[in-house]
């Protein structure tokens, strides 16, 4: 249980050097030992997708994943995308069409559709919920997630 | 005075901080010097404590204590205060913190080791070894009845709590007289609360202060307090509890828990905070649920189809104990006679202990389930006289001008229920033409061609919100020009800030950026109750705008001292108070804030009271009702048993809207919970009572790609019993969804199959249907 190990991590462009036990979970490193507590714990058992984050470029469950395993990875969380005073274009259409209640899974909702809509940019509505099928809220429905997802897509294709 | 914000979609103040990864939930609290908790619970639904032997656990890496009930002696003792007592609970149903002698659904928590992390915690906590002797448990509710039943609880010598009895008129007399009857049963089951975060509790003692500070995530903090000391014997002054943010709530975090009490004691005893998360597989134990309901009906209807009278009774699962009393089946109760003019009804409901997780209500609490039955009750009265089921509730509906009506039934508090206003027969027939009900035949074709069965489905619901007596708050002016509204009441992501800072925000004048909201703290507001029924808008609303109105009042009083105008000649406009029509005389909110906040040897403007402030508690003594008509399209794939919903329209009137964005989110993720309710979620036990779907792999919910889109609309009856007008928007989405989910795949089996009088129903449940006709 006292099995340790030094890993190298770029978490949001910072490399960051840390000694882990070997059965903590990414998540859990990320929340307990950076401090980052944007990425939340819904299930543990990976079907909530609540602690969805983006390790070399694809969405994975950060709690189905050891920390060790990120060794020498590349993870993007919920807080590279926008302060709350800078949000991104997704995390403004996400208030817009009312695409988060508690708040709860909205990190997760956030980084799973990041890394789809960045593959997939004219994504309809049905990939979108495709694409979020491994999330789940309690709060809205979906539908403003939905909406929130394609509103952000059109305008990433009308600026790009 | 315009209504800038009032009626407006305004983006919610939470959302920024929300979205940006900086919320502030329990498990994002760390404290110096804290411990973590990890429970050993019950694996049986029924046994003796005979030993428990903790001395491997103690000794293991990390481990600060282990803690059984006994260990508590010195603070505290029994079992938690009843949070809502009942003339029928004449001995109270509640836990102790940790389990003593017995233990009663599997799990109950019996000990809980603290360590430094909760890795350590799990780890000692597995190797805690408690030896039961196993005893007979009732794992369903019907079996709880049965001669010769196994006793939940040794001490007890019936299963049967009470019967809940209500009704009005004549029944016998109605039945006897009425063209037609029949006779129905139903099985309902829904599953439990879901939401994303678990539960958590974070005691945090401050020796010096004598001081306990409780961070939880709670519908119901003050709830928490009061019931903490008075258990704990202290005064409730020396007791903070607040609730951060809260990743959604749906009910079951309304109660107060014993883990609350657990994790208080042990950080009372060790002197240091304590932090209990509860994890997913814990919540599908020890997190309340609602699960079962049976009920056989009568129905009385004239041969025109008009409803004339109900009469039966319900067999209630309240689980191993009543934590919440029995607020659950008494709201079925309540619920009757929905939107239906009935001249008689008669209805019992028996409450019975299983050795399960106690119910407690989960979002719409039994509402739901009344109207369940109620509609599938119109929708057979239909079918028996091949009428359109439109027609059966066009023909029993309360009519508009019947209103406000009196149903014969009474209140919580035994006041008679009195229906304030709305058209039923206005709203079921905007959903029937959103829908294009008429167009239906044309699209049932068109799946026919595909290989599908299309079914058209109604269900209509009236619900109680605003429930009594009061959430008050606090709306003060700073100095800075800020201003601050204090309440007690707690949120789950209903967007309450937003809200009531549109309503400050219109009475003062003010944008709604220099407001800040506070709430569900104890140490910043003096008296909360708790956030259920739908009752925030109308209480808390209400509140504010009678608090605003008044600081408004103080402002204009204030600055007529200060600028030597009358105060007819004065106007409020962004934060500033004007002289109309004289440029340059005015003074800010913030400055009269500042007068009003005193210098040492100065007077007050006109002797006025200190503080910008005003505390208003709206006394909320008449529950105000929402209601509406959903109508939905349901898909079946006859190869499969796969029902999809493929349209669904929402007429809802909730009264005067206050944010149609936030209106439009609490009834959309009110109609997929109940489409859960409908197609998906069931929590299994097996006859032993050891729960076989703990897990999101087991017990389905709701997900993206099924889920259709839902269209809404709706009408605006203001309340005339609140200052603003409005009802609750927070389970009127839920409360029709599973019946009319069912109506329709009813209608999509056929004439020829039987009738649907259960939910869930599942793919396999539907084929057998189908292999029934064919």
């Amino acid at each position: 249980m006292s099995d340790r190990r030094r890993i190298t991590i770029n978490v949001n462009g910072t490399l960051r050097n840390a000694e882990v036990e070997t059965r903590v979970h990414l998540a859990d490193f990320l929340r307990q030992s950076l401090g980052l507590t944007g990425t939340h714990l819904g299930c543990e058992h990976g079907v909530c997708g609540a602690c969805t984050i983006i390790v070399n470029g694809s969405a994975v469950r950060s709690c189905l994943m050891l920390a060790v395993q990120a060794d020498g990875a590349s993870v993007e969380t919920v807080e590279s995308l926008g302060t709350s005073k800078a949000l991104s274009a997704l995390q403004q259409a996400f208030s817009r069409h009312h695409a988060l209640q508690c708040g709860f899974c909205t990190p997760g909702m956030l980084m799973s559709l990041e890394a789809f809509l960045r593959n997939n940019p004219h994504a309809n509505a049905a990939e979108i919920r495709e694409a979020i099928s491994g999330n789940i809220c309690r709060c809205t429905g979906y539908q403003g997630i939905v909406n929130a997802a394609l509103a952000a897509a059109a305008e990433h294709r009308g600026a790009a | 005075m315009s209504a800038r914000y009032f009626g407006a979609a305004v983006q919610r103040l939470e959302d920024p901080r929300l979205l940006a990864g900086n919320g502030r939930y329990v498990d994002d609290i760390a404290l110096p010097g804290m411990l973590h908790a990890a429970f050993h619970r019950a694996q049986v639904a029924h046994g003796r404590i005979r030993d428990l032997d903790a001395a491997d656990a103690r000794t293991m890496p990390g481990v600060a204590a282990v803690y059984v009930m006994a260990d508590f002696a010195a603070i505290a003792e029994g079992p938690m205060p009843p949070m809502a007592p009942h003339p029928l609970l004449k001995t109270p149903l509640t836990y102790h913190p940790l389990a003593v002698e017995e233990v009663h659904h599997v799990g109950e928590a019996i000990a809980m080791v603290l360590a430094d992390t909760r890795q350590q915690a799990e780890d000692a906590a597995n190797a805690i070894q408690v030896d039961i002797e196993d005893l007979p448990a009732v794992a369903h509710a019907t079996a709880a009845l049965a001669d010769g039943a196994p006793h939940v609880h040794s001490g007890r010598d019936s299963n049967l709590v009470g019967t809940l009895r209500g009704g009005f008129g004549d029944a016998g007399a109605v039945f006897a007289k009425a063209d037609h009857a029949l006779s129905e049963t139903f099985a309902i089951h829904r599953g439990g609360c879901h939401s994303m975060e678990c539960r958590g509790v974070i005691a945090a003692p401050d020796p010096l202060a004598e001081e306990l500070t409780v961070y939880t995530s709670s519908q119901s903090p003050y709830m928490v307090r009061r019931h903490l000391a008075q258990y704990l014997k202290r005064d409730e002054s020396s007791l903070r509890v607040i609730a951060p943010d809260v990743g959604g709530g749906f009910g079951p975090k309304a109660n107060v828990y014993p883990e609350e009490f657990a994790v208080a004691l042990a950080a009372m005893m060790i002197g240091r905070p304590v932090k209990w998360i509860e994890d997913r597989s814990e919540h599908f134990v020890a997190t309340t649920q609602q699960r079962d309901q049976l009920w056989t009906l009568d129905v009385a209807f004239t041969g025109h189809g008009r409803m004339l009278a109900v009469r039966g009774r319900c067999i209630h699962d309240n689980g191993a104990y009543a934590p919440y009393g029995l607020i659950l089946p008494a709201t079925a109760l309540a619920s009757f006679p929905g939107p239906y003019a009935l001249e008689a009804l008669d209805i019992a409901i028996d409450v019975v202990l299983t050795n399960l997780v106690p119910t407690t209500p989960v979002r719409g609490a039994a509402r739901p389930c009344t109207a369940f039955v109620l509609e599938r009750l119109a929708d057979a009265i239909a079918r028996h006289l091949d009428l359109p089921r439109e027609e059966v509730r066009r023909r029993s509906f309360i009519t508009a001008d019947q209103m406000p009506y009196t149903t014969g039934m009474k209140a919580r508090d035994g006041s008679p229920i009195s229906y304030d206003s709305g058209d039923y027969t206005k709203a079921l027939d905007l959903a029937l033409a959103k829908i294009d009900a008429a167009g239906f035949a044309q699209r049932k074709a068109q799946a026919a061609a595909r290989g599908k069965l299309l079914g058209f489905g109604i269900a209509s619901c009236v619900e109680d919100t605003g429930l009594a007596p009061f959430e008050g708050a606090t709306v003060r002016v700073t100095p800075a020009g800020k201003v601050v509204i204090s309440t007690g009441a707690a949120s789950q992501g209903q967007g309450h800030r937003t809200m009531l800072a549109q309503i400050a925000a219109d009475a003062l004048g003010v944008d709604i950026g220099n407001i800040s909201v506070e709430a569900a703290d104890t140490g910043k507001f003096p008296l909360g109750i708790s956030t259920v029924g739908s009752r925030i808008a109308v209480t808390a609303g209400s509140s504010v705008e009678l608090a605003a109105q008044q600081v408004r009042k103080k402002a204009l009083e204030a600055a007529s001292f200060m600028l030597e105008a009358a105060e007819s000649d004065l106007e409020i406009e962004r934060g500033v108070v004007r002289v109309v029509g004289v440029p340059g005389m005015q003074v800010s909110l913030g400055d009269i804030a500042r007068a009003l906040s005193g210098s040492a040897g100065l007077l007050l403007p006109g002797h006025l009271e200190p503080d910008l402030a005003a505390t208003a508690y709206f006394e909320s003594n008449a529950l105000t009702f929402a209601y509406g008509s959903n109508a939905c399209e349901v898909e079946i794939d006859p190869a499969t048993g796969d029902a999809r919903v493929s349209r669904y329209v929402v007429a809802h009137d909730c009264g005067c809207l206050i944010n149609p964005l936030v209106v439009d989110g609490q009834i959309l993720g009110g109609v997929v919970h109940g489409i859960g309710n409908a197609l998906y979620e069931r929590m299994v036990y097996d006859e032993a009572g050891q729960p076989l779907s703990t897990n999101y792999g087991e017990y389905l919910l709701p997900l993206a790609p099924e889920m259709p889109d839902i269209e809404m609309h709706h009408l605006e009856t203001p309340s005339p019993r609140n200052p603003i007008g409005v009802k609750g928007a927070g389970e009127g989405g839920t409360i029709p969804a599973a019946a009319c989910v069912i109506s329709a795949i009813q209608d999509a089996l056929g004439p020829g199959a039987p009738f649907i009088a259960e939910h869930p129903v599942s793919p396999e449940r539907i084929t057998q249907w189908l292999d029934a006709i064919s």
